[in-house]
């Protein structure tokens, strides 16, 4: 077998991290080619390297605060969303009731944009801080309770059979059986509902908010500071990309028994 | 027209008559006139046990035989409590069955093993519903798997297992909560036939240093004959009770008898049954 030594399996896997890092790092060098070299105008595309150093002054300028209004209203909705969803979407399968109650609500839902909400819940509950969250909740119930309930549904007869034959009652069987052979399914749903909180988060904030992450975008494109504004677009962008992988980082460790 | 017999029924010796269903019922199984029939939201309703009586007896191992697709799962789902009874009556132990319960161990053909937990906690959970406490539970959980053989695996998942070594948690966590009678339902049904050998060697060695009422069911032949001490052949769609066979051996089960005129002549007997069946069912005589 070839054996390679410590250094030179150190460059590889190096040269490995960087090949994976070579797509972003030619459209990088094209989007400041194409910016610099006035293909398009630098008010629709702002050079790459201004765009870093609009990022460090914001940085200093109050950027985090924003991103961390903005993470407290997604995180917030995005939570409740979990909780509320996955219990719903489960009652939802166990308990003839529930169903009968909830159901008639999520189809009228599912279709619509959620989005369409946005002057609604800033009718109803304000400008503040819980019409964005509200929203957010909106969104994302539904992805989690459909999907917690298809997963409720679909848990093998045989295991609740099992449980049972070996003197569990029913509710024990609801929580021990169902909700963990649930898991793999609800948790791909939440990761759907991930994304659309990122969504109703920054059109929350575009439309109306006097601060947080989708409402600095605003205000540097009103005041035409595009490559600040393209700055606060990739800050979004990137805490949208690791919360992602963190997820999904999670996910492979809550259900390490699938391997 | 299918009921021609080949043989008179001359099958069971007098040196070994079936182990006496009235003097054992009371801690046996008392399968009495039992229906049941599957309603499909949509299609005929299908009648998958007409009219079962069968007796079992205290400790009693029998194997429940039949051809693919009858209802010999049904009977061992109402022996469980799983299901609703819809006609007739059935006593284990004598108490009617109304639901499920762990005086009834039940081993699934596909394991039913939780993927979520870990071979050890696989055996617990029948334990922990015992309340027992919990250094107990630890015992009696590591020595029903060092009884199947799995000692160095508690800490595997079940998906990290060939399936003999699944059917052999299923198994240990069945056995583990001492049921009174053993329900297994084709548990060597998914298994290769190596594997499936050893598993009735452990099953039968098991069996032998404390028997328990054991209602198996299977559509191999030999297992059956190998297993039970007696095989009850079941007729396919709508299943009902068509011979019952004698199979125990003086001497008891062991490799020397497997390769006997009397075992084979056995098998081969109850293989005619089953056959007589197989063709009926083709030809179409259910419904």
């Amino acid at each position: 077998m070839l054996r390679i030594p410590g250094a030179a399996a150190e460059i590889m896997r190096i040269a490995h991290t960087l090949w994976r890092f070579t797509p972003l790092l030619i459209l990088a060098a094209a989007w400041e080619a194409i910016s610099r070299l006035g293909l398009v105008s630098e008010f629709a595309l702002p050079p790459f390297s201004d765009v870093v150093v609009s990022f460090s002054r914001l940085a200093d300028e109050g950027l985090w605060s924003h991103t961390l209004m903005s993470l407290y209203r997604g995180t917030t909705g995005f939570a409740i969303a979990v909780v509320v969803g996955s219990l719903a979407g489960i009652l939802m399968a166990w308990y003839r009731p529930v169903h009968i109650l909830v159901n008639p609500l999520l189809r009228c839902l599912y279709p619509m944009p959620k989005s369409a909400l946005i002057p609604l819940t800033i009718m109803w509950i304000g400008l503040g801080d819980t019409s964005k969250i509200t929203l957010i909740f909106i969104g994302c119930l539904l992805p989690i309770v459909l999907s917690s309930y298809n997963a409720a549904r679909g848990v093998d007869q045989v295991l609740l059979w099992s449980a049972r034959g070996m003197g569990a009652s029913e509710r024990e069987v609801l929580w021990e059986v169902v909700v963990p052979s649930a898991l793999p399914e609800i948790m791909s749903g939440v990761r759907v509902a991930l994304a659309l909180a990122f969504i109703l988060l920054v059109s929350g904030e575009l439309i109306i908010a006097n601060n947080g992450i989708g409402y600095l975008i605003d205000l540097l494109g009103e005041g035409g500071d595009y490559s600040g504004m393209f700055a606060g677009v990739a800050t979004i962008s990137a805490i949208g990309f690791f919360a992602d992988r963190g997820y999904v980082a999670l996910t492979r460790r809550f259900l390490a028994w699938r391997e | 027209m299918t009921e021609a017999i080949d043989e008179p029924r001359t099958e069971t010796p007098p040196s070994a008559a079936p182990p006496s269903a009235g003097v054992a019922a009371s801690t046996g199984i008392t399968i009495d006139s039992v229906c049941h029939e599957y309603r499909p939201a949509r299609g005929r309703p299908v009648l998958a046990l007409d009219n079962i009586d069968l007796q079992i007896g205290d400790r009693e191992f029998v194997a429940i035989l039949c051809p693919s697709g009858g209802g010999k799962s049904t009977l061992l789902y109402l022996l469980g409590g799983f299901m609703p009874l819809q006609q007739g009556r059935i006593e284990v132990a004598g108490r009617d069955v109304t639901g499920p319960g762990p005086d009834r161990g039940i081993v699934f053909q596909h394991f039913a093993l939780f993927p979520w937990k870990t071979v050890r906690e696989n055996v617990l959970y029948g334990l922990e519903k015992q309340r027992l406490p919990k250094d107990e539970r630890e015992k009696t959980a590591q020595h029903f798997i060092d009884l199947v053989h799995l000692s160095g695996f508690e800490d595997s998942y079940p998906s990290q297992l060939s399936g003999g070594m699944k059917q052999r948690v299923a198994i240990a966590r069945t056995l583990a909560i001492s049921p009174n009678t053993l329900l297994m339902d084709e548990p060597f049904g998914a298994l290769d036939a190596q594997t499936r050998n050893l598993m009735q060697e452990e099953l039968l060695a098991i069996w032998g240093r404390s028997p328990t009422t054991v209602v198996f069911v299977t559509h191999d032949v030999r297992e059956a004959v190998i297993l039970a001490d007696r095989v009850a052949v079941m007729t396919a769609r709508p299943g009902r009770v068509k011979e019952i066979v004698d199979t125990r051996f003086e001497g008891g089960m062991n490799a020397e008898i497997a390769k006997s005129r009397i075992f084979l002549d056995k098998v081969d007997y109850i293989w005619d049954l089953v056959r007589e069946e197989a063709i009926a069912a083709d030809s179409g005589r259910g419904g």
